[in-house]
């Protein structure tokens, strides 16, 4: 593959404009190979972030012409037709730092406030829980356990566009994957938790987490468990 | 909180019958070009026409009011107890103004 890429990149913070770039296009280019080219080539001053490279870690997603991705498994002939320009923005629903790399405090304190960890209890199993693989509960945590935390659901929905309040999600997520692991002891205080009016019953099941996710989870069948697990708990009385 | 979740839910589930009831009783009534005075002539002492649309009108001053809220709440940066009482007035004026209208209709 030869020829130039022209590629636009949003510079500053929630103030600021694109700037253009021209690079040499590669065979197999990612749109990470391409920021970092420009970063270590172009202008050492650009920010983004990024780890692992393989699609692991979660640290490198931004807005690419347009939709969120995660930029180091996504290759440029995905996004850019041939003559076309790749244009690069922060993820949207976060406070950018600067250019590419975003704030995501927020974010991660939403899965805190999701109760988005294991609590084993007060007094934990002596012994090893066993957990059949096949059991319907270790299946649902299944479906959504393997999220890489990229902020990519986040920045393609709709309802945390309007409500920053709103928990996002990721942490519905998450808190769905720990409400059917058997071991967890607390399921109650987790279920307040999301119940509120910032919790799932404020999905419009838009589905934009489920279509952007770059794992293939679908967030909005987790958060549709917790609507059902709530409206349970609430009919059998709070406890 | 929970309790407006399912009580959206549960006028939806009401609503999602009985709108096509009251869709399916206008286009009856109008078909053959009744009068209003025809038309306020059988619904008056009917019980049951009573009941139905006063359920209708229950599940409504229920229901709108808390999609309303969702709205607003979204579209708006009004939040906490003065958007709830306001809403909470817009129930109660919907769910008597509602009742009125079935009240006359059953008395005339």
């Amino acid at each position: 593959m030869s020829g130039v890429l022209g590629v636009d990149i949003w510079r500053g913070t929630e103030q600021g404009a694109f700037q253009a770039f021209a690079i040499p296009r590669r065979t197999h280019q990612t749109v990470l190979d391409v920021v970092t080219e420009i970063q270590r080539e172009h202008d050492a001053t650009l920010s983004y972030r990024f780890a692992c490279r393989v699609g692991m870690c979660g640290s490198c997603a931004m807005v690419v012409n347009g939709r969120p991705r995660w930029t180091c498994r996504t290759r440029v002939t995905e996004v850019v037709e041939d003559g076309g320009r790749l244009r690069l923005e922060p993820l949207r629903n976060f406070a950018v730092v600067k250019d590419l790399a975003v704030e995501m405090t927020q974010f991660f304190d939403k899965w805190k406030e999701a109760h988005g960890y294991f609590e084993p209890g007060a007094a934990p199993e002596r012994d090893f829980a066993v957990v059949p693989p096949e059991s319907t509960e270790r299946q649902l945590a299944d479906a959504g356990i393997e999220c890489i935390g990229c902020g990519v659901c986040y920045s393609a929905c709709d309802v945390v566009a309007w409500d920053e309040d709103y928990l996002g999600p990721a942490a519905l997520n998450r808190a769905w994957t720990l409400v059917n692991d058997v071991r967890d002891r607390g399921q109650p205080t987790r279920l307040d938790a999301v119940s509120g009016s910032d919790g799932c019953q404020a999905c419009h099941t838009h589905m934009s987490c489920t279509t952007f996710c770059p794992k293939a989870i679908a967030p909005t069948y987790a958060i549709a468990g917790l609507k059902r697990a709530m409206v349970k708990r609430s009919l059998r009385g709070a406890r | 909180m929970p309790a407006l979740f399912l009580a959206q839910r549960a006028t939806a589930f009401v609503l999602a019958c009985a709108v096509p009831v009251h869709l399916a009783t206008i286009l009856y009534a109008v078909r053959g070009g009744l009068t209003a005075a025809e038309i306020l002539a059988r619904t008056h002492g009917n019980i049951g026409l009573a009941l139905f649309y006063g359920l209708f009108v229950i599940a409504v001053a229920i229901h709108a009011p808390i999609g309303l809220r969702n709205v607003l709440r979204e579209w708006t940066a009004w939040r906490g107890r003065s958007l709830d009482v306001a809403l909470a007035v817009f129930s109660l004026l919907l769910l008597v103004l509602g009742l009125r209208a079935v009240f006359a209709v059953y008395s005339t």
